[in-house]
């Protein structure tokens, strides 16, 4: 039979630039979530640390050595973006495509971001290379302080297209706003 | 209202499931008997003050939390992770 | 009349007529700038109405704003910009703003008091509904709305901040100010265009300038703060638990221009400084409802911020200090000033105009607008011509927030108001006037002083630094209502008067939250902000009580009123939920096949062919594939949950009623899950993918039930066990393929070719697809020969295609939810029709499921005897006996002799289909003893759709019992 084709979440809805502030996909080979056992916390990081260069981060950060990324991303989870071993360790799951991530970024970017999460994101507060669970609008999400004015968002894969649609309903209104 | 969660910090009341009374920790043996079932799954004393409640961060981090809170004065005044306090 | 001539000027029109109004200034000053006194018309007796106020609490001038689906109706006049082009209507009047039919009900006057509509339309009975109700509506109430959808948008937002400052008059600029440069976050937010409260419309000085140039100053060296955020026309709504704060702010510029309307903000503050300032109340006298007659406060702001007279020769009347300041002002300005009364009768005051001390107005006259006042004063009586009155009872500080969370103000006698109790919110503190404080150094002060504190709390040093302001006394002597014949208006906007409260008091509705609700007083959209207090002391004087025992009525959020799309923004249309869709569904789409919601789901209800009439037609075919050919389904809406761990065996015993634990390797079992209290939760499927390895299927509906449920039972319940589970719903997209042909399909398309020895029913595995490593699990929801194939998303659109392309070359095809429920029901499978929460595994027919050598959730429970009793509901098969009658879902069941009513109500229909396979209906259902009735025919009605027909009960599988067509 033929090969089956890869298909990203968002198709052809993005990038998305409204006023200043753009959404892009970030597109990522793999990624697994890891739940280390009880009391193994400790040598999973020494494990991840030696094969991936970086330890489980702490709660509610995002650690990043090159091209690696250790996030922090629930009670007693975390995901990263390479192949790990850690067997007998922790519970290590494939979550390659159930995540849907995207990039927005702009001058304007917390302005659009109150408009759709619960959440403090003042820089004081919400400082680079922090990570929070939350709900956008109602969609569970993961977001990621990635600079000054740049944000990841992550939702389940399912969700991507309403996840654009919230974030393109909330940049119109922002943009409206910032218009001459 | 906001509710203290002790991975996340203090969120919108939102993102919370709420369950009921703490009490659910203390689940009976099998074997414990009619009364101490029906006490367990049904009975609930409805306070005037300080209760001890469940909620669950499940717009967060899914961490299951024990919530001390009066309900009088809405007052949130701690919250534990429930896998440390039932462990 | 304009004081000065306007540099710049927009047109705007008002019942059709242009009017020039300035840039900047509310509509409300435009109309007074034109001589436009005449406004509306009131809610309840159509009396012609002006304008009260010059803020946010007014009362009389609501307008409609807009036209079609854009009309926006009861906008406060005083709070709406003018704007090039605007539409302005006066509400409330037929034919006309000037000839108002309905102000005949002004001439029954005697007969409308308070009770009136209870008293009177009680009988005959039936004229209610016909007669009174349509009657009543169409001559009372405020405004209307075009009754079209309305397009404009609207926002909600969160905000956060260390200090948030609410009203950015003197006291809450100085807080803003201090707390600012002390270097906490601060949010200042006030419900005007422009900042600066009271310090815009008064003649003073502030740090040795005239007060508007230092607002301006500060304004200047808030905005240039990083740290400061400045929320201009956004009023602050509610004092909520926890710090939070909700604000409406209104929406200006090119955005409201472009139809975006409001934003509603959730503000989550540390700290909040409350500096709402206060409202002037006004007296009741004989029809102090003229148009012309206004606020003293009011009078200045249109002088003094707008430079508007609003009228050719006003007179002042007040009970305090601020009625001469009234009169300065316009004097300064060059307006007339007819005369000043002052109802006390020891002040010593002179000035270029009329005096009269200790003086009472007794009469006003002009039936569309002001013409004349009658005063009796120490000196006699006089009748004053004069076109406008500014007066002033004194003042309420607006205490609102404060007693949003049960908090109630105290009375303070030598202010003659209520002011706030400390601490009723926490986080919270009230500086300046609506702390009682009213000289603008005073409201300085202690506004720098609690945005000092504040910010110390939140360990932040701030420095007090005060500007030299006028300090001044506030002199009041108590003045409610007057004597003098004709009505005393104490609510303008629900027509509430004197004599309304006094017959409340008469009968007995004597306590103020009964008055309030016996009177509609304080009851319209401005909730009484410029009335209770008046209300209150009229009835505390009818009865004797003074007015701390009398007490205030319950300030309730919101302090304005809030708009439900503004508070519900984003939730219309696609907004309304999070849609979730599966990769197969732009196929689906595209094949024409109607979706349906299965939880945030879309699925395919059907997949249309060219031809065909109606679901059931596509239908049918559809059942046809899976039972002749092969059918393709996306089935990865079903929740999938990773369990890995030591103990994964262990926790799986624990959640599941039958055993897991002795699953081998390589196979899947089904699985049947209880709630603690005996009902069943959900069922699905366990694969054993490795020795600690799991993956379990719920249903599509229980999904985030049972992930919360395995998250309590790991977290909370058995801490003790080393088992992690993981949501992957979203990682796997997984078809059902099924149907005779299903392996030939398979063999078509899978790495390495299989057969039945290798893969029997309920095996499980990894398998290559396409290139690709996938799941494969064989089992079935249909009764046939079947498996569900799983590969990462990514791959989930491509795997659809093929595989219903596939289908199609071997007779079959894709199918849709229809004909998954009509595959299942010929089954007796189970969904959440019949798991609906209410049935147990007895009643199910599963007890047998529920495993005596071990504990699990819901075991104990499900013993219970009540739950075991053979007298339940418990689920049997309905087979429908009557030639072309169907069976429905919901329908109830009786014995065949019974008459259909609730007394005689044995049980109730949960699923129910046509079967083309078995060709006939059928259903599952709920019936007292089923199991022991098989054979008898009952009768079943469904009153909603009006079928009437008899069935046959019999077991819930109606199709290869045996079940040897899924074994192969």
């Amino acid at each position: 039979m033929a090969r089956l084709i890869a298909l990203g979440p968002f198709a052809d809805l993005l990038p998305v630039k409204i006023g200043t502030v753009t959404c892009t996909e970030i597109v990522r080979d793999g990624l697994w979530s890891v739940a280390p056992y009880q009391g193994k916390a400790e040598a999973v990081s020494a494990q991840m640390q030696v094969q991936l260069g970086l330890g489980l981060s702490a709660v509610n950060r995002r650690d990043v050595a090159g091209e690696t990324i250790c996030q922090w991303i629930g009670h007693g989870q975390w995901l990263v973006n390479a192949p790990v071993a850690l067997d007998g360790l922790a519970a290590v799951t494939d979550q390659s495509d159930g995540w849907a991530a995207v990039a927005i970024a702009g001058d304007a970017v917390t302005d659009v971001l109150a408009r759709l999460l619960p959440l403090d994101l003042r820089a004081g507060v919400f400082a680079t290379g922090q990570t929070a669970r939350s709900l956008l609008d109602q969609m569970p999400v993961s977001i990621t302080r990635t600079g000054a004015q740049q944000f990841e968002i992550m939702v389940m894969r399912s969700m991507a297209a309403s996840l654009v649609q919230d974030l393109t309903v909330a940049m119109s209104g922002v943009a409206a706003r910032d218009a001459p | 209202m906001r509710i203290n969660c002790p991975h996340c910090g203090e969120r919108d009341r939102r993102e919370f499931y709420y369950m009921g009374d703490a009490l659910a920790l203390d689940r009976p043996a099998r074997d414990a008997g009619v009364e101490a079932w029906d006490d367990y799954l049904h009975n609930r004393d409805n306070p005037a003050g300080a209760t001890r409640d469940l909620w669950y961060h499940e717009g967060g981090c899914g961490a299951w939390i024990v919530v001390a809170r009066d309900t009088v004065s809405h007052a949130v005044q701690g919250s534990a992770l429930a896998a440390k306090v039932a462990s | 009349m304009r004081l000065h001539s306007p540099r710049q000027t927009v047109t705007f029109t008002f019942d059709g007529k242009p009017v020039q109004g300035v840039p900047g200034e509310p509509v409300a000053a435009a109309l007074l700038a034109n001589g436009i006194r005449l406004v509306g018309r009131s809610f309840k007796y159509h009396r012609p109405r002006g304008i009260l106020t010059a803020g946010p609490e007014e009362p009389n001038a609501l307008v409609t704003v807009g036209r079609g689906a854009a009309q926006d109706p009861n906008v406060r006049a005083t709070m709406l910009d003018v704007s090039e082009g605007l539409e302005v209507r006066s509400q409330n009047a037929w034919p006309s703003l000037r000839h108002d039919a309905l102000a005949v009900n002004d001439l029954f006057a005697p007969f409308l008091g308070a009770g009136f509509y209870y008293k009177t339309f009680m009988w005959p009975r039936s004229y209610w509904k016909r007669l009174y109700e349509p009657m009543i509506r169409r001559a009372a109430g405020l405004g209307a709305l075009s009754g079209q959808a309305n397009e404009d948008r609207y926002e909600k937002a969160f905000a956060f901040c260390d200090v948030l400052v609410i009203g950015a008059g003197p006291a809450g600029l100085m807080a803003a100010l201090t707390a600012a440069r002390a270097g906490a976050d601060v949010i200042l937010a006030d419900e005007d265009s422009a900042m600066g409260g009271r310090l815009l419309r008064e003649v003073e000085d502030v740090d040795g300038q005239p007060a508007a140039l230092w607002v301006a100053d500060v304004l200047a060296t808030l905005a240039a703060m990083p740290n400061v955020r400045l929320m201009p026309r956004t009023t602050v709504t509610g004092a909520y638990d926890q710090g939070t704060y909700g604000a409406l702010e209104r929406i200006a510029g090119p955005a409201h221009a472009d139809g975006l309307l409001e934003c509603f903000w959730r503000i989550v503050a540390k700290r909040a400084v409350l500096c709402a300032g206060a409202l002037e109340r006004p007296v009741a006298f004989a029809n102090n409802d003229r148009p012309g007659i206004m606020l003293a406060g009011a009078v200045r702001s249109y002088v003094n911020r707008w430079g508007v007279a609003p009228g050719k020769s006003v007179t002042v009347f007040g009970n305090n200090d601020d009625a001469h300041r009234t009169a300065r002002d316009l004097h300064a300005a060059g307006v007339k000033v007819a005369g000043v009364i002052d109802s006390r009768a020891d002040v010593q005051v002179s000035g270029d105009y009329p005096v009269f001390t200790g003086g009472r107005i007794t009469a006003t006259t002009g039936r569309l607008g002001l013409t004349s006042i009658t005063v009796t004063h120490q000196g006699g009586t006089r009748v004053i011509q004069t076109d406008c009155l500014a007066m002033s009872g004194g003042w309420n500080p607006s205490v609102h927030l404060t007693c949003h969370m049960n908090g109630r103000p105290v009375w303070r006698e030598d202010i003659a108001a209520f002011v706030p109790t400390p601490d009723a919110i926490p986080g919270m503190v009230a500086a300046g006037a609506c702390n009682g404080v009213f000289d603008t150094s005073g409201c300085l002060r202690e506004g720098a002083e609690l945005g000092a504190e504040v910010s110390r709390d939140l360990g932040f040093k701030a420095k007090v630094t005060l500007p030299q302001a006028e300090a001044r006394t506030y002199a009041i002597a108590p003045l409610w209502e007057l004597p003098g014949k004709g009505r005393k208006w104490v609510d303008y906007q629900n027509d509430v008067t004197t004599k309304d409260i006094v017959i409340s008091a008469q009968e007995n509705l004597q306590s103020v939250e009964h008055m309030k609700r016996y009177t509609t007083q304080g009851m319209a959209p401005d909730q009484g902000k410029s009335s209770n207090v008046l209300a209150l002391a009229v009835l505390a004087d009818l009865t004797g009580r003074g007015i701390p025992e009398t007490g205030t009525t319950t300030f309730r959020p919101p302090f304005v009123p809030v708009s439900i799309a503004a508070m519900g923004a984003g939730g219309q249309g696609k907004g309304f939920a999070p849609m979730r869709l599966t990769t197969s569904h732009h196929a689906s789409v595209a094949a024409r096949a109607p979706m349906v919601e299965a939880g945030l789901w879309y699925r395919p209800s059907y997949f249309p062919l060219e031809g065909e009439v109606g679901w059931r037609q596509s239908c049918d075919r559809e059942v046809g594939y899976v039972r002749g050919a092969v059918g393709v389904c996306d089935v990865s809406t079903l929740g999938k949950i990773d369990v890995q761990g030591p103990d994964a065996a262990a926790l799986l015993d624990f959640v599941y009623t039958n055993r897991i634990s002795t699953l081998k390797q390589g196979r899947v079992r089904y699985g049947l899950m209880l709630r603690e209290d005996g009902f069943v939760m959900d069922d699905g499927t366990v694969a054993r993918l490795g020795d600690q390895h799991f993956v379990i299927t719920t249903t599509t509906a229980a999904a985030g039930q049972v992930m919360r449920h395995l998250e309590f039972v790991t977290q909370v319940l058995r801490p003790d066990l080393d088992a992690r589970v993981s949501s992957v719903t979203d990682h796997w997209a997984q078809f059902a393929v099924a149907g005779p042909k299903a392996m030939v399909l398979l063999n078509t398309m899978l790495d390495e070719e299989i057969s039945d020895v290798d893969w029997p029913f309920m095996a499980c595995g990894p398998v290559g697809i396409g290139g690709v490593v996938g799941r494969m699990f064989r089992i079935s929801f249909s009764g046939e020969m079947a498996v569900e194939i799983a590969v990462p998303a990514r791959y989930g659109e491509s795997l659809f295609r093929q595989l219903a392309g596939q289908a199609r070359t071997l007779g079959g095809g894709p199918y849709g939810m229809e004909a998954l429920n009509v595959l299942r029901i010929e089954k007796g499978l189970l969904t959440h029709a019949e798991l609906h929460g209410r049935t147990t595994a007895y009643d199910l027919g599963l007890a047998a499921m529920i495993h005596d050598s071990k504990d699990c959730i819901g075991q104990a429970a499900s013993s219970r005897p009540g739950l075991v009793d053979p007298a339940r509901e418990r689920l049997i098969g309905l087979r429908a006996v009557e030639e072309g009658r169907r069976l429905t879902a919901g329908a109830h069941l009786f014995a065949r002799e019974a008459k259909a009513i609730s007394a005689n109500d044995e049980g109730y229909v949960t699923s129910a289909c046509y079967s083309p396979t078995l060709d006939c209906y059928l259903g599952l259902a709920f019936l007292q003893h089923g199991p022991e009735r098989h054979g008898e025919v009952i009768r079943m009605v469904d009153h909603l759709r009006g079928v009437d027909t008899l069935a046959e009960v019999c077991a819930p599988v109606f199709f290869d019992p045996e079940g040897g067509r899924a074994r192969g």
